[in-house]
């Protein structure tokens, strides 16, 4: 396998996830596992530019951003419940209070 | 630069915020509502002692925590400008939160937070570093945008903060994972020496991305969608916050971006940033023109001052750094004193927010009233309050860099943004009196004076400004 493959699967995802957030009109939690999608692709990129290169420094930024992502999902769905409590819905059609 | 494996003078201030605010989340864990008035008020001292130690001369400068970490003159003058932005926002939101009775040890913690992301941010000179401060700052961002979690708008505007910032965090990683890969390292410095004289497609596409990533933190057009929903929706202090502070975190990152990790392909980010801030510039002046809220308008008005302060990056030189710096000063000093007097905007003990409530104002608070107006003239940018400066030294800059079209539009776009800032002194001295506000907060009021006397004074002595913005300017180049 050559690091361009990885490459192409990891711009997969990553357009996946983009599209799963911008074409999305169904359900927020949708929304949360693209990101989680997007977040895995950058992860995918970095672990294998840092094997095929031999530098440790991409393992080590992926590690970092699993964390973050962890504490960016749990407030995403803190938020999410938080506003399911007033609207009592999360279809994304429905968030529409704010306009202008 | 002198270089350091770890050096812990080079990180007091954030050694010390970090410190603090665990011991702040540790004492209001433990004394629970009870703890909020000391919280507070220790919030407040924390962010002083910060601020001093950031501005305290004697301290060693450096690159320090291998590479990861650089403080020098450029650090320590945009941090000690995001702390002048939190401090005064805290200062705010104590009567707001205690009139709205939505008050809470949290708060305070969750500012110093997002103050200390800012720091790290300010200061990052890698990739990981800035992705971590960016991500502190955010999700301390995302919460306090839903502060008040019984409202519906407040919600609704933390979810939309929250996946369009959490898109756009997506977005900056995709670019420096492949700026990683094809610079070979995520250190600014050996990404300047990377890409100085070969650039290849995938550190082009990493940069379009990173670029993208920090356009959605100073909603640049055309990334700048969460912000009017988002100003609207918080409630004011937290839309005070996120107008002032983050902004110029996320400036300074993007300055530094620009200028220390991709010098050599210059040419390139400057293309991205002259059609972002043209943008950003037209819909800042359009779309403002039809609002009725206030805080809705200010919104407009940020998107549009971005686009004024890009400008100035856009030109590439230190002239152009250095109108940068000028420009989010004074923009955080107007900033800080508008919201002010919208926070003074309180009828029957309840907030008001549309700009026809400040009807007749002239005649029922004439102080109010002229402090406020001065803010509009000099958001407007008419001469000689420091609005006209801080858009004098970016158009000067552009036009030195040979950048006249950027500059004619600019110069159009302000003078169609002067249209809904004056609109708003008309109806404050000319239409008929609405009921008086209640009376004005102490804080608020020194605020807002504050603002104005400083963008009244500013053309007696720009050169205080101008020169320690050079100062810090040049450490980028």
């Amino acid at each position: 396998m050559d690091l361009s493959s990885y490459l192409i699967l990891a711009a997969i995802v990553f357009t996946i996830g983009v599209a799963g957030i911008i074409l999305n009109h169904k359900n927020i939690i949708i929304i949360l596992m693209s990101v989680e999608l997007i977040l895995l692709a950058v992860n995918l990129n970095l672990v294998a530019f840092s094997t095929f290169k031999g530098d440790l420094t991409g393992q080590a930024f992926a590690l970092f951003i699993l964390t973050v992502a962890a504490a960016e999902a749990a407030i995403g769905l803190a938020i999410l419940v938080a506003y399911y409590r007033n609207r009592g819905s999360i279809a994304v059609e429905d968030i529409n209070s704010l306009k202008g | 630069m002198h270089e350091t494996a770890l050096s812990l003078p080079v990180v007091l201030p954030e050694a010390v915020l970090a410190l603090g605010t665990l011991l702040l989340v540790l004492y209001g864990a433990l004394r629970g509502e009870r703890a909020y008035n000391l919280v507070t008020e220790v919030s407040v001292a924390l962010l002083g002692i910060v601020f001093l130690i950031v501005v305290w001369k004697s301290r060693p400068m450096g690159i320090t925590f291998y590479g990861a970490f650089a403080d020098d003159p450029f650090t320590r003058f945009m941090s000690g400008l995001a702390l002048i932005g939190s401090l005064v926002t805290l200062l705010l939101s104590l009567a707001f939160m205690r009139a709205e009775r939505i008050g809470g040890f949290e708060y305070p913690v969750l500012i110093l937070l997002s103050t200390l992301g800012m720091l790290m941010l300010i200061s990052a000179n890698d990739f990981i570093a800035l992705y971590l401060g960016l991500e502190l700052m955010s999700l301390a961002l995302y919460v306090i945008a839903a502060y008040r979690r019984t409202d519906l708008r407040a919600t609704e505007a933390g979810l939309k903060y929250f996946v369009l910032g959490a898109l756009s965090s997506g977005m900056l990683l995709y670019g420096a994972s492949l700026i990683y890969g094809y610079a070979g390292s995520v250190n600014f410095g050996d990404i300047a020496a990377a890409v100085h004289d070969h650039r290849s497609m995938g550190v082009l596409f990493g940069l379009v991305f990173v670029l993208a990533g920090l356009a959605f933190k100073i909603s640049a057009v055309p990334f700048h969608m969460w912000t009017p929903d988002v100003y609207e929706g918080a409630p004011t202090p937290v839309t005070t916050f996120f107008a002032s502070a983050p902004k110029i975190a996320a400036m300074a990152v993007l300055v530094r971006v620009a200028f220390s990790a991709f010098p050599g392909i210059s040419a390139d980010w400057r293309q991205i940033l002259v059609f972002v801030s043209i943008a950003s510039m037209a819909l800042g002046a359009f779309a403002a023109i039809g609002q009725s809220n206030i805080k809705r308008l200010m919104a407009y008005s940020s998107i549009g001052h971005m686009g004024f302060a890009l400008v100035g990056l856009t030109a590439g030189t230190v002239e152009g750094a250095q109108s940068v710096i000028v420009y989010m000063s004074i923009y955080v000093v107007m900033t800080l004193g508008t919201f002010a007097g919208i926070l003074m905007m309180r009828r029957d003990g309840k907030a008001v927010e549309t700009i026809a409530d400040l009807a007749g104002l002239a005649r029922t608070d004439p102080t109010m009233a002229f402090y406020l107006a001065t803010m509009m003239f000099s958001l407007a940018g008419v001469p000689p309050l420091a609005g006209f400066f801080a858009k004098f030294y970016v158009f000067a800059a552009a036009i030195k860099a040979g950048l006249y079209g950027l500059s004619v539009i600019g110069v159009l776009a302000s003078a169609v943004g002067a249209y809904y800032y004056i609109r708003i002194v008309k109806i404050m001295y000319i239409d008929d009196p609405a009921q008086a506000f209640d009376r004005r907060s102490a804080v608020a009021s020194s605020v807002l004076a504050l603002a104005a006397v400083l963008v009244l004074v500013f053309v007696f002595a720009p050169t205080l400004l101008t020169n320690a913005a050079m100062a810090a300017a040049q450490t980028l180049f």
